[in-house]
């Protein structure tokens, strides 16, 4: 059988609701909730690129290029805001958060 | 062209076998490491598919930059990890019943977006010797999509500053040179002429510190 854009959409797809579900079901864990937002943001590399490729054009890649650089600066801000909760709360329980009252 | 199969295969399986665990794993380090070994075969998937230049950043962002603050951050934190599993369980099935419906709905488009739409029937051929994938994607970069080019720069510099405030932190009695001050003093504060009484010594001015006029 022929690996088709069908097999990477199937992975791509696969992967995306492996990160959704990991937000669901490590509520309170946000290292592990940051972790499956890479995941997701993985997922959509990888459909970017195959449909990239499969369509002869090279836009995909450049997108998937900036999804890389919007993911990175999350993590980052994400981990610095972690370390700075930490710093103030002494731990990282996320699910009851409502210092801001929002 | 079996064996770009098999090697298909096994990059997506380990993808999404490591992508598994890292939503599962009970030691987020662990969960760490697994996220490391699903950049690197989604890489390989990306190599595979002919994209060289954006699979080798995947590696060279994600496995040498991103993880490794993952990693950082999760061994600096003194965090009872154990105490975050609560409502793994309580979670599950609608979890479970949500990422189903997800799954289907997302892997029927992808087959019908595959078999009847602009990219139907379209097969991986190889890029044309002349062009390098980076050649291609600089060609583009460089010219259509420079001033997006620039918007990610700001965007990481911002993200930069952004982490630097937020973590930067001023503590209280640590002393800093301040060379404005020093540059700054004249014989008139920087000195001072004391009568010492014979016999009595510098003690009673409390000058033996040496940090004058404290």
């Amino acid at each position: 059988m022929i690996v088709g854009l069908a097999h990477y959409l199937t992975v791509a797809a696969i992967l995306f609701t492996i990160g959704v579900l990991g937000i669901f079901i490590n509520r309170k864990n946000v290292i592990v909730i940051l972790m499956s937002i890479e995941l997701i943001l993985l997922a959509v590399n990888i459909n970017l690129v195959s449909f990239s490729v499969f369509l002869h054009q090279v836009t995909g890649q450049i997108y998937a290029m900036f999804v890389l650089t919007v993911a990175a600066a999350e993590a980052a801000v994400g981990l610095a805001i972690l370390v700075t909760f930490f710093r103030n709360r002494g731990d990282i329980a996320v699910d009851d958060v409502n210092m801001m009252k929002g | 062209m079996a064996l770009s199969a098999i090697a298909f295969y096994l990059l997506a399986a380990v993808t999404l076998g490591a992508g598994l665990a890292v939503i599962t794993a009970r030691n987020p380090v662990h969960s760490v490491l697994f996220l490391i070994l699903a950049f690197f075969s989604a890489a390989g998937l990306f190599v595979l598919l002919g994209a060289e230049f954006l699979a080798m950043l995947l590696v060279v962002v994600y496995v040498g930059a991103v993880a490794v603050l993952f990693l950082f951050v999760v061994m600096m934190l003194d965090v009872d990890f154990s105490s975050l599993r609560g409502g793994f369980t309580r979670y599950l099935p609608i979890g479970m019943a949500v990422a189903a419906l997800l799954v289907g709905e997302m892997i029927f488009v992808a087959v019908t977006v595959a078999t009847k739409g602009a990219a139907a029937g379209a097969a991986l051929v190889p890029a044309p010797a002349g062009t390098p994938n980076i050649e291609a994607i600089g060609r583009v970069l460089y010219t259509d999509y420079v001033y997006f080019f620039q918007a990610a720069g700001m965007v990481l510099l911002v993200a930069m500053i952004g982490a630097i405030v937020l973590t930067l932190r001023h503590r209280k009695g640590v002393l800093r040179q301040n060379i404005a001050e020093q540059v700054g003093r004249t014989p008139a504060t920087g000195m001072r002429i004391v009568q010492i009484k014979s016999g009595e010594g510098l003690k009673a001015e409390g000058l033996t510190s040496g940090r004058l006029g404290e």
